[in-house]
């Protein structure tokens, strides 16, 4: 028996999976399917920022548009390190494509129009 | 003359005007002293907004760009860069801004939207020297992400809300150390998914019932002292741990902004440090309405959205249709409770529900929220778990308040 806490919505619930995974105490299906992917294969939607060049401020934020495996994290903000924006950028414009072939793509998340 | 004037261009200003346009004022304005719009959702890079409302995960910015999109298919005016400096109880907004000059601009109904800012070091009095390296996790928050400034190396976080919580895993990933995240209380101030995702998920340790009890180092941090408490929150002389750091990130709560509402001489609230208002989002000041973190500090950006769309809807029906009437209930804290918004409800202008935001004051186990009156109980709530950094909701229908006379006590009884 495992326990762990729903980290989909802020509500947070306080779930239990046995070997089987078979899930309990999650409010909603998004829980029990978390549950099942963080006992088995842990994933995450990675925040950061990148370099922008032209824009009134130095960072531009990005995500990516799906979660990747935790032990991508790493390497993906090495990959993050590497690349320089250019203003104007858009919401969802896309800054990296396929990162590391994960199959999710590095995404703008707000707007920076040139200085 | 405006129809209403609203201060704050945050995502409560930016809900707030849009449910007032669509409610059919057409003379509205929107005031806001940094460059953009959006507000502290700027340098929120973080997900996990939007998911109540949006039914999405979104980060801060791609949030708030989605109301400045819904904002500019309006004719709502935006003066940026612009700061009000003084509102009066007839309405007067007095306001600066590099365009303008300094202005006077009157209104039918203002809404007050300008969120909080972060409790300093000097509010809470920590012992030690006065070096460099001492920040809010807002202002490094700010400069990570926004400005491109790391603000150090090894890092001692202390206390554990949100900001914290969420600033302790972007120091990580950004490439610095994160020692340990400190909290005075025997509970986390965060919600549960943050210290999921952001300590537990990089092994950064969480010391409950913890304080720093002194700072070292002369030009710059070079040592944090970190002590047990009591449980009076008293230091324990021998529990003291060193930690050689050259930052601390102060996350020790988030204060309304209120002091342009007590110049207005509205009625303020000492529990939630915003103004006293009405199941309308009005203040004491007819007219003048209050919502988002300046009328009470939010976790969640959804509820701020839920809550200004009230207030914008109600200024539209203020000026539309005159002010609103009827007897007054006033909410009462019973046990368990530390605070209620609204803290008056008129039941004549309830349409479906009323809605009530509370927090607890300590964590609860398997519980029953209960509502009542002199006569006894008129609604009960069943809940699993009740915690002091998760804000609570619950909506008691038109029908209900109906009969309701006075006062109405909400209280928590916990079951086991
Ligand atoms: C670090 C952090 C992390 C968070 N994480 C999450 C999360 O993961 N999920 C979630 O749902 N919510 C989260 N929140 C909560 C959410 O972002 C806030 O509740 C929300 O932004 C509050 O909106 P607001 O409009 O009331 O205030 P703000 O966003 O602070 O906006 C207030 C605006 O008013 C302006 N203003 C103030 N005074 C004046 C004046 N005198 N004249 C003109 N303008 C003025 C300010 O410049 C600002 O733009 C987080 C908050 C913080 C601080
Ligand atoms: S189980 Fe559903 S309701 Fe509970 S935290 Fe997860 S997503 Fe939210």
């Amino acid at each position: 028996m495992r326990e762990l806490v729903c980290i989909v919505c802020p509500r947070g619930c306080h779930m239990k999976a046995d070997e089987e995974l078979n899930v309990t105490g999650n409010a909603c299906p998004r829980g029990a399917q978390y549950a099942r992917a963080e006992l088995t294969h842990p994933t995450r939607v990675v925040t950061s920022t990148v370099r922008i060049t032209g824009a009134p401020y130095t960072r531009l934020p990005v995500k990516t548009s799906a979660p990747v495996p935790k032990e991508f994290i790493e390497s993906v903000m090495a990959e993050l390190c590497k690349v320089t924006a250019a203003a104007p950028v858009h919401v969802g414009d896309v800054i990296i494509k396929n990162i590391l072939s994960t199959g999710a793509d590095v995404v703008a998340t707000r707007e920076l129009v040139a200085k | 003359m405006y129809e209403l004037i609203v201060i704050g261009g945050g995502p409560a200003g930016l809900a707030a005007a849009c449910a007032a346009w669509d409610s059919g004022l057409r003379s509205i304005l929107i005031v806001e002293r940094d460059r953009e719009l959006g507000g502290i959702l700027n340098q929120c890079i973080h997900n996990g907004f939007g998911l109540t409302y949006f039914k999405e995960e979104l980060t801060g910015p791609e949030y708030a760009h989605r109301f400045v999109e819904l904002l500019s298919k309006t004719g709502v005016e935006v003066r940026t860069d612009t700061m009000v400096l003084e509102v009066t109880p007839d309405r007067k907004v007095h306001m600066t801004g590099p365009e303008t000059g300094y202005v006077v601009e009157e209104a039918k109904s203002i809404i007050l939207a300008m969120g909080c800012r972060e409790r300093t070091r000097g509010a809470i009095a920590i012992p030690g020297s006065r070096p460099a390296g001492i920040f809010t996790a807002g202002a490094a928050q700010r400069y990570v992400n926004v400005e491109g400034y790391m603000p150090g190396k090894r890092v001692v976080i202390l206390g554990s809300g949100d900001i914290g919580l969420i600033m302790a895993r972007r120091m990580t990933l950004e490439g610095a150390k994160v020692l340990a995240c400190v909290e005075v209380m025997p509970y986390s101030g965060g919600l549960t998914r943050n210290i999921v995702q952001c300590l537990e998920d990089y092994d950064i340790p969480l010391y409950l019932s913890h304080t720093v009890t002194d700072i070292k180092g002369r030009d710059r941090v070079e040592q944090v002292v970190v002590s047990r408490v009591d449980e009076r929150r008293r230091p324990i002389p021998g529990t003291e741990m060193v930690f050689d750091c050259d930052t601390l990130l102060l996350s020790v709560g988030l204060i309304p902004e209120n002091e342009l509402t007590s110049g207005a001489g509205i009625l303020l609230d000492p529990r939630t440090k915003g103004a006293v208002v009405y199941e309308n989002m009005e203040t004491s000041v007819p007219g003048v309405f209050a919502c988002g973190n300046v009328a009470h500090v939010h976790d969640l950006v959804d509820f701020v959205t839920q809550e200004s769309q009230r207030a914008g809807a109600a200024a539209a029906k203020y000026v539309l249709n005159g002010p609103a009437g009827g007897e007054t209930i006033d909410v009462i804290n019973g046990s368990g409770v530390s605070y209620t918004v609204p803290q008056r409800i008129r039941p004549e202008n309830v349409e479906k529900t009323a809605g009530i935001f509370f927090r607890v004051n300590r964590i609860f186990g398997k519980s029953r929220i209960v509502v009542s009156n002199r006569e006894g109980e008129v609604a009960g709530f069943n809940r699993e778990r009740l915690a002091p950094g998760e804000m609570e909701r619950i909506a008691l229908p038109a029908k209900l308040l109906e009969n309701v006379k006075g006062e109405l006590t909400v209280a928590i009884q916990e079951v086991e």
